[in-house]
């Protein structure tokens, strides 16, 4: 048991970490740029790479890729993150719905798309999810109609990251309400900025605006856009999902060491908040839960450096890492007692990184799977419990039943 | 990055489930379990001596198989699965190392041969009382080689051959080698909570004491010795935690209620993926512990308590829950779930409860914070 690299892997993260040094853009403050100025880096830093072929790694060479093995891709991720270079815009793109594209596409239109897309001059979004299609995406109810070699689409899709400086994107729609749900589906790649495709921020609890609703009016598109055969679509979607990157990237909030340095400066009720005997407590399972995240990465890491598949271990990352951010979140507002509500990012500790994580945390229990899905999955996939009962399972989808 | 067991060590893994699977059933627990006079299987203890397992992390010299700790966790995770009814955790995990960690040369050669033989059994002996011991209140000393004081709970004190005691010597405290079948000792087995793992109190009056380390190295070693008794108890535990959801499991595929297995209802699948979160997350500490243990890092008293930590969670939460799947079925002498119930509770007490663990940690965060 160690935590070295193979002399292979020792190698190439050096290659990789000297390419890094050289080409590697210089830090830049982007607290205060814009989106579309932080874009115009990000675009160009991904075209840096591009030719470099330190994106997209383990594609095949005809295809933009080095042929790498996901081990290294690993190993290129983990140096990236030593740097400060824009990320973000390209994965929902290039980790899945360029793949998807890849499998389902004819020649023509590979040609057309994939290079670009790997050079970062054409970004791409998901449009599954529905605002009475969440967690069962396969209730979606937006309606393609043929017309003669055309589609014409109405309908509405919800939490697109990205739609508002995306290209291109694949979207699932309902070509047949009259067979069960998941039978009635197919998919299709659309121009962003064509006509019928309206992009409207959402407004998030949080304040911000990270995603957005698309709603489609008469939208018309040719059958030649179509991924798949008619009806195919969630078996399509299915492979979309499946190519979801494998996540070993880092935390995303403060974490037991920032709740440790915010204790070490606040003085409670019974002096220094560091030496409150219930805190240290909570602060030991903090670090017990991060801790474990990433070694389970480590394990993860492990099962691709030795050639194997990794287990089913990695599910467990969300559900831990969301809940946490919110308890931690909330224990630090507390710390601060009073002056915990205060939001104010030039006089809360920390410029109210705490207050911000525990508005954001709410969405991180959601998305990308909800807790309560995430259970399900392992319960399902990992330990191989039965599904559940599905009322809807040989209904029309026209016929059942519908709430809000 | 090679952060698992090898090939090499998943064979002994299962070399040693297979050997459990025959010589460890349920009703081997209950043998111990269900009668009072017995306070281990003795027919286990010689055939886990025979497979070599007592001597699996001590050196060839000294007579054991010199391998690494790594196959020691190894082995502690299946004896862990199979609630194993024997003496291990305190002649290897706790005497063995203690000897390892601190004994002369002499010490080392005289003891750690009987132990990988099997001819030893060892106990571990430093509380008096309720709550945790410590310089203010350790009344156990030692005058002219000769110990006085009352040891209470000491876990196999009433079935151990040598205990390290923890005592203090003219004014210093100290670790001390006593012989148990001595003159000055005086042994009363405990009920417990835990009927499969046997707990003494016992009683020195002048009984003959050898220092094992340093004067007044006493604390120190105590904890370094828990440091290495905590990464392989965490083992232990995260078999025993495996066990109860495989249990959970079986049982809620197989029992039907409202007209379906229950296993299909989510307030049990959730049940279950809880289990599976927490002992994913103790797995992954207690590897670290792992290979912190078996090199000798310097992180090992972090590493060992994140993992002392996670899987007292984690088995505490299977072993209840797992109950609870069974419904009133758990809650009968005849369905196994409380053997690992009790056992939860033994191994998180038996070198100091998670809550010292807990504060033992931030300890090191704050040691490391001022680095």
């Amino acid at each position: 048991m160690d935590f070295n690299d193979s002399p292979e892997e020792a190698a190439f993260r050096i290659e990789v970490r000297t390419w890094l040094e050289a080409n590697a853009p210089k830090k830049v403050d982007t607290k205060k740029m814009s989106e579309p100025e932080i874009l115009k880096l990000a675009k160009a830093w991904q075209a840096t790479k591009a030719a470099a072929r330190f994106t997209c790694m383990t594609w095949p060479e005809a295809l933009g890729g080095r042929g790498a093995t996901p081990i290294q891709n690993v190993i290129y991720n983990q140096e990236e993150s030593k740097f400060d270079v824009p990320r973000g815009f390209f994965d929902i793109g290039l980790g899945m719905c360029v793949p998807t594209v890849m499998a389902f596409a004819n020649d023509e239109t590979k040609q057309r798309f994939v290079a670009p897309a790997v050079r970062g001059e054409e970004i791409w979004c998901q449009l599954f999810s529905e605002p009475s299609a969440g967690s069962d995406v396969a209730g979606l109810r937006t309606r393609a109609v043929k017309d003669g070699d055309d589609w014409v689409i109405n309908g509405q899709k919800v939490w697109t990251s990205g739609a508002h400086y995306c290209d291109f994107g694949i979207l699932l729609v309902r070509t047949n309400p009259d067979v069960p749900k998941h039978k009635g589906l197919t998919m299709f790649w659309i121009d962003m900025k064509a006509p019928g495709v309206e992009v409207r921020p959402i407004h998030q609890m949080s304040g911000g605006s990270n995603f957005n609703e698309v709603y489609f009016t008469d939208l018309r598109i040719n059958d030649s856009q179509r991924l798949g055969a008619v009806g195919d679509g969630w078996k399509v979607a299915l492979v979309t999902l499946m190519n979801e990157r494998l996540a070993v990237g880092g935390s995303t909030g403060p974490n037991y060491a920032e709740i440790m340095a915010l204790a070490r400066s606040t003085v409670t009720e019974d002096g220094n908040a560091l030496a409150n005997d219930a805190f240290r407590e909570k602060l030991a399972d903090w670090y017990v839960q991060a801790e474990g995240l990433k070694l389970t990465r480590f394990r993860t890491m492990t099962a691709l450096s030795r050639g194997q598949t990794p287990g089913p271990e990695s599910s467990i990352g969300k559900i831990i890492s969301a809940n946490q951010l919110q308890d931690l979140s909330n224990s630090a507002m507390e710390l601060e007692d009073q002056f915990g509500i205060i939001t104010d990012t030039a006089i809360a500790p920390m410029e109210a990184a705490f207050q911000q994580s525990l508005m954001w945390a709410p969405g991180l229990r959601i998305a990308g799977g909800t807790d309560e899905i995430l259970k399900n999955i392992i319960a399902e996939r990992v330990l191989g419990l039965p599904g559940d009962v599905r009322v809807d399972k040989d209904v029309a989808f026209k016929d059942m039943p519908t709430g809000r | 990055m090679n952060f698992d067991y090898s090939d090499d060590q998943k064979f002994l893994k299962n070399e040693a489930r297979k050997f459990l699977d025959g010589n460890c059933t349920s009703a081997h627990v209950r043998k111990v379990l269900d009668n009072a006079d017995l306070s281990y299987d003795a027919d286990l203890w010689k055939g886990v001596g025979a497979q070599g397992w007592l001597g699996a992390a001590i050196p060839e010299e000294h007579g054991g198989l010199g391998l690494g700790r790594v196959e020691l966790c190894a082995i502690a995770e299946e004896l862990g699965r199979a609630c194993a009814p024997i003496p291990f955790a305190s002649t290897v995990y706790f005497l063995a190392e203690a000897l390892m960690l601190a004994g002369s040369d002499a010490q080392k050669a005289k003891w750690l041969p009987k132990i990988a033989a099997g001819e030893l059994i060892g106990a571990f002996a430093t509380s008096e009382g309720p709550g945790v011991v410590n310089a203010a209140n350790l009344q156990a000393n030692v005058v002219g080689g000769k110990l006085t004081g009352v040891k209470i709970p000491v876990t196999d004190g009433d079935i151990a051959d040598l205990a390290v005691v923890l005592a203090n010597e003219g004014g210093k405290p100290g670790l001390f080698l006593v012989e148990l079948a001595g003159a000055g000792v005086t042994r009363e087995t405990l009920k417990t909570l835990d009927p499969t793992r046997s707990v003494a109190k016992i009683s020195f009056s002048g009984a003959a004491a050898e220092r094992l380390g340093d004067a007044g190295e006493g604390f120190a070693l105590t904890e370094a010795v828990f440091d290495r008794a905590a990464v392989l108890l965490a083992f232990e535990q995260l078999g025993g935690s495996d066990r109860c959801l495989e249990m959970a499991k079986d049982y809620a595929m197989d029992r039907y209620a409202f007209g379906r297995t229950i296993a299909g209802y989510q307030a049990i699948k959730h049940k279950l993926a809880d289990m599976y979160v927490k002992n994913e997350l103790a797995r992954s500490n207690a590897y670290f512990g792992a290979w912190a243990l078996n090199v000798g890092a310097a992180e090992l008293p972090i590493a060992a308590a994140a993992a002392r930590v996670a899987s007292s969670e984690a088995y505490w939460f299977a072993s209840k829950e797992n109950v609870q799947t069974h419904g009133g079925m758990g809650f009968t002498w005849a369905v196994d779930c409380h053997l690992y119930y009790r056992r939860s509770r033994q191994l998180a007490l038996v070198a100091g409860a998670p809550k010292v663990w807990k504060e033992r940690l931030v300890q090191q965060l704050e040691r490391r914070n001022a680095a």
